[in-house]
């Protein structure tokens, strides 16, 4: 069990978590910086003040009721569709890989990609607006062309870890990978 | 390498006994389907066992042992040991769990080329008791153990679904696919329950009493007839719609043009579908029935609703006694438009005697019109009655219908939008023909291109002559154009928006969405593994659970083929025919014989 401090390609504060459940089997979980309270004040304050000056000017009320419940709707819509708590990665030597995205809802999808399909795990850079930024992903096999690489995966997308932790949970799973 | 075991979890507490199950992927994976209790006779296990495989179609095997040791069983363990030279087997499992304890311990045997049996010890543990025995094994062997849910399992379909047998060498089939197989084709295996009076003492998850639904067997008792009625019905309707008068030419063109008739052929090779006897062929098949059966149901129901809404209250007398002082409104409009046209419109100045020419034109149009619909004023309302029992079909029916009567109430707008794009087409080939001429060149037919050309002089007097003609009154005809364009896309966008949810009743799969709601398990998208928790001295243990598919793609996956195409053309290309003067038809209908 190891509970490290590293940080995302914008600098914000995340943690790795491994957990090794046996010899061939491993869990990595990258948490995502938190909602700062600061930017979902702004947020709401400058909805309620653009309402507030359209109610100046309309006098009706609807518009004050309407910009309250477009508040709500939208932030619990952002908590269960877009804003991610935790991505975790299971590894299990010779059945395959399940990736893990939590919202910050308490929703999970999962996949689970068989050893099968599985080529390679590897760390691949990717040119993203000014930065270049490495991103650890999964090589999928043809299944009627073994040595072509059909599709690749792209892991902790929304986490986005540096290289020094991804550097970690690479060596891990090819320690695991290569056994089995 | 490792060795994963299916376990399911309706055996976690069976007694002590015999594993039945199968060897998958090349003996690395086994699937544990039942537990057979002692007492038990050798012979009639064999027996058992073949006679399933006979049934079932599934290569299936003694594993190896389970025991769960309870009081006043102590002797089970060496008599369990001794089962593995009576079962011919390559590997022998001998699964064992203390009662109090979650994880288990498994030893494999393998078979010896003398016939005698070597063991390997394969305990996990974490202590360092486990670093002296290591040294003296070859390889290691790790086993996972995979807890599955029987039933859910069983009854699951694994997507994509491959229907038919695939090639073995080119596509072999998962690990994860082979193991739904087994499960799902091992139904025989779980008919004996704990109540049998037979031989053998079985645990599944079906052992503590046999699952039934009176309602699935009553229905599919009464299927039958009702399918051979349904049959019957189709015979008689086939043949009517088989009578020579209906080959006619005319009236063939007009039972393709409207909607209603292809409605009505559309919903008859649903019927046709769904009437036959023989019994669903696999898993899409048996969707694609049910999806039918239940959009069927869902129309009529909504049908019926809107007859008992329609009949009601004088409802039917008032759309009707509105229906004719709409059409009147709808043609006095147009004559104000018409007039608006002939006189200065928006400030342009128009050619007086086209301009004259082609409103008087339209105006008498009108006026035909609207004499006949004041000759059909009397029987709107009959019309209407009868039409809205069309309802009791269905509601796609009853939409049909209404999007038919608004196209043959705007027959003048469309007949208007012919004349008018057929002028202005003429009007602008002549143009750019003209145009072509008017700087000494020519269109090749043969070679496709522009070629220039030497013109005789009195050809090219004429050819500026007409040029000029025409491009004067080109504002007028543009003009008129423009206005029976828009009106006509208005009809179109209203006759579209009721095709659009014809569409909708008929392709959405009802019976999938169901299904994906309330039993989603049915329909899987792949699993999802949860580590339970560990012991440590014992194996690794997963739980699989199955992961439903998405909402979208089962209503990509199920949805029902219909007959309507959606719009070839993009927008570009549709603004281009609107410029050219092209006739547009948006919404055009599969037509089922030009294939």
């Amino acid at each position: 069990m190891a509970d490290d401090a590293f940080t995302d390609i914008s600098g914000k504060t995340i943690s790795l978590d491994c957990q090794t459940h046996s010899s061939f089997c491993r869990e990595f979980t990258v948490s995502s910086p938190k909602v700062s309270i600061g930017k979902v004040l702004v947020y709401t304050c400058s909805v309620w003040l653009v309402a507030y000056i359209v109610f100046f000017f309309t006098e009706n009320t609807a518009v004050l009721s309407s910009a309250i419940i477009i508040t709500l709707v939208g932030m619990m819509l952002h908590i269960h569709l877009v804003k991610v708590d935790h991505e975790s990665l299971l590894v299990i030597g010779s059945l395959g890989i399940q990736v893990t995205s939590s919202y910050a809802s308490g929703r999970e999808t999962t996949t689970f990609i068989e050893k099968s399909k599985i080529k390679d795990i590897v760390i691949n850079e990717a040119i993203y607006m000014h930065q270049i930024i490495y991103y650890l992903c999964v090589l999928l096999k043809d299944p009627s062309e073994p040595n072509a690489v059909s599709s690749v995966v792209p892991l902790f997308q929304s986490s986005k870890p540096r290289l020094n932790c991804l550097e970690k949970v690479y060596r891990s799973c090819q320690e695991i990978l290569s056994k089995c | 390498m490792v060795l994963k075991i299916f376990f399911p979890q309706c055996c976690n507490r069976a007694d002590s006994g015999l594993l039945v199950g199968r060897w998958i992927a090349n003996n690395d994976s086994a699937v544990v389907l039942a537990v057979i209790h002692y007492p038990f006779i050798s012979g009639q296990v064999k027996q058992y066992i073949q006679k399933m495989q006979a049934q079932s179609g599934v290569e299936l095997s003694v594993l190896g042992s389970w025991s769960l040791p309870k009081e006043g069983q102590e002797g089970m363990e060496s008599f369990l040991v001794d089962l593995s030279t009576i079962f011919p087997h390559e590997r022998w499992l001998q699964i064992s769990r203390q009662v109090g304890k979650t994880g288990f311990i498994c030893n494999i045997l393998l078979r010896d080329q003398n016939g005698g049996a070597a063991q390997q010890k394969v305990m996990k543990k974490r202590d360092e008791e486990d670093e002296k025995t290591d040294g003296k094994d070859g390889e290691e062997e790790k086993v996972i153990f995979v807890h599955y849910e029987q039933r859910k399992v069983m009854l699951s379909e694994l997507h994509p679904v491959q229907n038919g047998v695939p090639d073995p060498k080119t596509d072999p089939p998962s690990e994860l696919r082979q193991m739904f197989h087994t499960v799902a084709h091992s139904q025989p295996l779980f008919f004996i329950d704990r109540y049998d009076d037979g031989p053998l003492k079985t645990t599944h998850w079906q052992s503590e009493g046999r699952e039934g639904s009176i309602i699935v067997e009553l229905l599919k008792q009464a299927s039958v007839p009702l399918c051979m009625l349904i049959t019957w019905l189709l015979s008689m309707w086939t043949w009517i719609c088989n009578i020579r008068i209906f080959s006619w030419y005319p009236l063939r063109l007009l039972g393709s043009k409207l909607s209603t008739c292809v409605q009505l052929n559309y919903r008859t090779e649903h019927m046709r579908t769904i009437s036959s006897t023989k019994p669903a062929a696999g898993h899409s098949d048996f969707m694609r029935k049910a999806n039918i059966v239940v959009s069927i149901l869902v129309d009529v129901a909504l049908g019926l609703l809107l007859i008992s809404w329609l009949y009601r209250d004088n409802h039917i007398t008032m759309l009707a006694n509105t229906l004719v002082p709409a059409a009147d409104h709808v043609a006095k409009e147009l004559d104000e438009l018409l007039q608006w046209l002939m006189g200065a419109p928006a400030g342009l100045k128009m050619n007086r005697a086209l301009d004259q020419v082609l409103g008087r034109f339209f105006l008498y149009h009108i006026h035909l019109w609207i004499s006949y619909i004041h000759l059909m004023s009397p029987f709107v309302e009959g019309i209407l009655w009868y039409g809205g029992l069309s309802a009791c079909l269905g509601l796609t029916f009853a939409l049909s219908l209404l999007s038919d009567m608004v196209a043959l109430l705007t027959l003048h707008i469309y007949c208007f939008y012919v004349y008018g794009a057929r002028l202005y087409c003429l009007k602008i080939y002549g143009l750019s023909s003209l145009w072509r001429l008017f700087r000494g060149k020519k269109w090749n037919v043969l070679r496709q291109r522009v070629d220039s050309c030497s013109y005789d002089l009195d050809q090219l007097f004429i050819g500026t002559l007409l040029f000029t003609i025409l491009l004067f009154l080109l504002p007028t005809t543009a003009l008129y154009y423009l206005v029976f364009t828009l009106l006509r896309l208005l009809v179109v966008l209203l006759q579209g928006v009721l095709h659009l949810s014809v569409d909708f009743l008929n392709s959405f799969p009802l019976f999938a969405m169901a299904l994906r709601i309330c039993r989603s398990y049915r329909l899987a998208e792949g699993v999802k593994f949860r580590v339970l928790c560990e012991e440590p001295g014992t194996a690794l243990h997963l739980m699989m659970e199955i992961n439903p598919l998405k909402c979208s793609t089962v209503v990509q996956t199920y949805r029902t083929p219909t007959y309507s195409c959606y719009p070839k053309d993009s927008w570009a290309a549709l603004v281009k025919k609107l410029f050219v003067g092209e006739l547009i038809y948006p919404w055009r209908h599969k037509t089922t014989k030009t294939d």
